[in-house]
C-alpha cells in the first residue's frame, strides 16, 4: 500500500515537472522573440518595388481580396501630362478622346482632365483599379514611367505569406517597416 | 510606329530644356503657366488592427467556457453550442485567420528570421491554447478550433479504425509539423495555409463585406480562383466532409500538426476530462462510445511471465532508438535537395542555368526580370548554393526529428502499463464529450442533479 501511494505521487510529480517544463519552454520562446527581437526587428508590411516589377498581371488576379488591394498609383512628380498618355490611351488609337474604346483602362479607372494647352492631369480612381498593371506597363515602355504599382494599406489584409508575392515572378514583393510602407517612384531616383 | 509619336511629343512640349533634369525622365514634367499645382502621391495608412484584438479576446473566453463544459459541467450539449459558435465566429466570420494551426509557421520563423517581427495577435494565437491545454486537456480541439468544429459536427456514422492503421497515420501529423516548420523557417513557404482544405469553405459567404469592414472588398474563396472555380476550390473540403461522416475528424487525428504538439501538451495536462464523474464500474458501456478511439480499455492484472519477449523486444527497440533518429536525418538529408525546390532562388538558379548552358531556348518570365536586374549569374548560383546548404541542415533535422519519433511511437507501444478503469488517452481524446452520455454513474448524477465530483471538490 505505501509502495503504491508512494508510485502515485511519483507519477505526480514527474507530470508536475513536465507541465512546469512545458510553461518555462513556452515562457522561454516567447521572452526569446520579445526580448531580441522588438529592439532589432519592426513590423512589416509587403510592397512591391516599382523598379523590379514587370507589370505581369497577376497582382490583379492572386491577392486574397476581390478586387485586388494593389493599385494603380501615379507620381505626379514624374508624370510628362502628355497630350498622348500611353498609360491612357490604348496604343492602337488615333483618336484622343476619352471614349471607353479608346482607353487602354478595363475599368476606366484613369481619368484624364485639361489643365492648359498641351498639358493633361492623369488621377486614378482607386475604387475602379483592379491592379492589372495595363497601364503601368504603357505608360512605363513609351513615357515616363510616372504610373506604377503599389499594396495599398488602408486595403492590405498583410497576410503571412502574401499571395502574390508567391507568385511575383519578378521577385518585385518585399517586406518593408510598417512605419514607411510605401515604395513611391521619385524624381532623380530613377536610375 | 509608335516611336515616332514619343519623338514629337517633346518637341510639342512647351518650355526650356535643361538636360540635367531631363536625364531620368523620357518626357520633361511641364512647368505649368497657369496656377494649376500638381497633385501629390496619396499615401492611405494602414487599416487597424483592432479586430484582431478581440479575437484574442473571444479565444480566451471561448477556451475558459470549454473547460468549464467538458471538465466542470461535464456537459456535451454545451460544447457543441460552443462549437457552433465557434465555426461561425472563427470560421466564417474571420474567414479561418489567424488560427493557431497556422500560426506555427509564424513562430518557426520568427525563431529562424532576425527581420521579421511575429505580430502580438499571432503569438497569442499560438500560445494561448497550448497553456490551456497544459492544464485542462485537449478542451481547443473539443470546442474551439473551427476545423475541429465543422468536422465534429458531420461525424455522424463513424466507423471503428483499426489499431495499426490508426497508430500508423497518427505519425503523419509530426512529419507534417517538421516539414511545415522548415520550410516556414527558412522563408520558403507556409505549407499549411496553402494545404487547409476548410478554409475555402469559411470563405464562401461574402460575410467579409460587411462584417470585416473591407469595404467593397471580399475575401477570395481561398486565395486566386475567381468566384466561377468554386467547385473545385471545394472539392477538397466536401471530400474531408464526406469522408468525415464515417471517419471521425480526419484531419484533426492524422493531419494537424498543431494537435501533434497538443497531444504532448495534453498528455501533461493538469486535469483532463474523465470518462465517469465518480468511479469507474468498468460496465463496458463506454467502450464503443468514442468516434476517435480514445478510451483505454483496462488491461487486468498483466502475469510477469505472460509476455517473456516483450522485455527483449523493449531493450532491443531502445537500442534502435539512434539508429533511427539517424536514418530520418539521413533521409532528410536525402530530400533536402527536392525540398531547397520550393524556394525562389533555387528555382531561378536551375533555370538561368539551363538557359546558360544551352539546355533550353528562351526565357520565363522571372529569368528576364533577373537578367534586367544586373546581378551576374555567378551570384546568384552561390545564392543558390547556400540556400541548399541551409536546407540540407534543416532537412536533417527535421528528418531526425521524425526518426525520434518514429522510435518513441515504437517503444510506447512495446511499453504496457497497468489500467484497471477504462481512462480517456489524454494524447488522443479530444474532449469532446460524447462518452459522458455512456457512463451509468453519470446517468445516476444526472437523475439525482447533483454536481460533478471536481464541481464538489473545487467548491469545498
Amino acid at each position: 500500500m505505501a509502495k503504491e501511494e508512494n508510485k502515485t505521487s511519483r507519477r505526480k510529480f514527474l507530470s508536475r515537472s513536465a507541465r512546469g517544463t512545458g510553461l518555462v519552454a513556452l515562457g522561454g520562446l516567447g521572452g526569446l522573440l520579445t526580448g531580441k527581437r522588438s529592439i532589432s526587428a519592426k513590423d512589416t508590411v509587403w510592397q512591391i518595388d516599382p523598379y523590379k516589377c514587370i507589370q505581369c498581371g497577376q497582382c490583379a488576379t492572386e491577392c486574397v481580396l476581390m478586387p485586388s488591394a494593389v493599385k494603380c498609383v501615379h507620381s505626379y512628380e514624374l508624370c510628362g501630362y502628355c497630350f498622348r498618355c500611353f498609360g491612357y490611351f490604348d496604343p492602337n488609337t488615333t483618336d484622343f478622346n476619352s471614349a471607353a474604346e479608346n482607353q487602354l483602362c478595363p475599368t476606366g479607372a484613369i481619368n484624364r482632365r485639361f489643365i492648359e494647352e498641351p498639358y493633361y492631369e492623369y488621377t486614378i480612381d482607386e475604387s475602379l483599379c483592379i491592379g492589372c498593371g495595363k497601364c503601368v506597363k504603357g505608360c512605363g515602355t513609351f513615357g515616363n514611367g510616372s504610373l506604377f504599382l503599389q499594396v495599398r494599406h488602408d486595403l492590405c489584409l498583410n497576410c503571412s505569406e502574401c499571395r502574390i508575392a508567391r507568385s511575383c515572378p519578378a521577385d518585385a514583393f518585399v517586406r518593408v517597416p510598417a512605419d514607411q510602407p510605401y515604395l513611391f517612384k521619385k524624381r532623380d531616383e530613377q536610375i | 510606329m509608335i516611336r515616332p509619336a514619343v519623338a514629337v511629343i517633346p518637341i510639342v512640349m512647351v518650355g526650356i530644356l535643361v538636360p540635367a533634369a531631363f536625364g531620368d525622365v523620357r518626357v520633361r514634367p511641364p512647368e505649368f503657366e497657369s496656377d494649376y499645382r500638381a497633385l501629390s502621391t496619396e499615401a492611405p495608412p494602414a487599416r487597424s488592427a483592432g479586430g484582431q484584438y478581440a479575437d484574442v479576446t473571444v479565444l480566451i473566453v471561448a477556451l475558459t467556457a470549454a473547460g468549464y463544459f467538458a471538465i466542470y459541467r461535464r456537459s456535451r450539449a454545451w460544447l457543441v453550442a460552443l462549437t457552433v459558435f465557434s465555426l461561425a465566429y472563427f470560421g466564417f466570420w474571420r474567414g479561418g485567420c489567424v488560427c493557431p494551426i497556422g500560426a506555427i509557421q509564424n513562430v518557426a520563423l520568427a525563431v529562424f528570421d532576425s527581420g521579421y517581427k511575429l505580430p502580438l495577435v499571432v503569438a497569442a494565437f499560438f500560445a494561448i491554447p497550448l497553456v490551456f491545454t497544459l492544464f485542462h486537456g485537449r478542451t481547443f480541439c473539443a470546442a474551439v478550433c473551427p476545423l475541429g468544429a465543422v468536422q465534429d459536427l458531420v461525424a455522424l456514422k463513424p466507423i471503428r479504425l483499426p489499431r495499426w492503421l490508426v497508430d500508423s497515420l497518427g505519425l503523419f501529423p509530426y512529419l507534417y509539423l517538421a516539414a511545415a516548420v522548415l520550410l516556414a523557417a527558412m522563408g520558403s513557404a507556409f505549407v499549411i495555409c496553402r494545404t487547409d482544405p476548410f478554409v475555402s469553405l469559411f470563405r464562401l459567404l461574402p460575410v467579409g463585406k460587411w462584417v470585416q469592414g473591407l469595404g467593397q472588398q471580399q475575401l477570395r474563396p481561398s486565395g486566386g480562383a475567381m468566384v466561377a472555380g468554386r467547385f473545385d476550390l471545394l472539392l477538397p473540403v466536401g471530400l474531408f466532409l464526406l469522408l468525415g461522416i464515417f471517419v471521425a475528424r480526419p484531419y484533426c487525428r492524422f493531419i494537424c500538426p498543431y494537435g501533434a504538439m497538443l497531444r504532448l501538451f495534453s498528455r501533461i495536462s493538469k486535469l483532463h476530462v474523465t470518462i465517469t464523474p465518480g468511479e469507474c464500474i468498468r460496465c463496458r458501456l463506454c467502450e464503443d462510445s468514442c468516434p476517435f478511439g480514445a478510451i483505454l480499455k483496462p488491461t487486468g492484472q498483466i502475469p510477469a511471465s505472460a509476455h517473456p519477449g516483450e522485455k527483449r523486444r523493449l531493450a532491443l527497440l531502445l537500442a534502435l532508438l539512434p539508429a533511427l533518429v539517424l536514418a530520418g536525418g539521413v533521409l532528410g538529408y536525402a530530400v533536402s535537395g527536392l525540398a531547397a525546390r520550393v524556394e525562389h532562388t533555387v528555382q531561378l538558379a536551375e533555370r538561368v542555368r539551363l538557359e546558360e548552358t544551352g539546355a533550353v531556348a528562351g526565357q520565363t518570365d522571372l529569368s528576364r526580370a533577373f537578367s534586367e536586374l544586373g546581378t551576374t549569374n555567378r551570384q546568384l548560383y552561390s545564392q543558390a548554393l547556400a540556400v541548399k546548404g541551409k536546407y540540407a541542415v534543416g532537412a536533417s533535422l527535421a528528418g531526425a526529428f521524425f526518426g525520434l519519433v518514429v522510435a518513441l511511437k515504437l517503444v510506447s507501444l512495446a511499453v504496457r502499463r497497468k489500467r484497471e478503469d477504462y481512462l480517456p488517452d489524454k494524447a488522443t481524446c479530444m474532449s469532446c464529450g460524447r462518452c459522458f452520455a455512456y457512463c451509468p454513474v453519470e446517468q445516476h448524477r444526472r437523475s439525482k442533479g447533483t454536481l460533478p465530483e471536481i464541481m464538489v471538490k473545487t467548491e469545498q
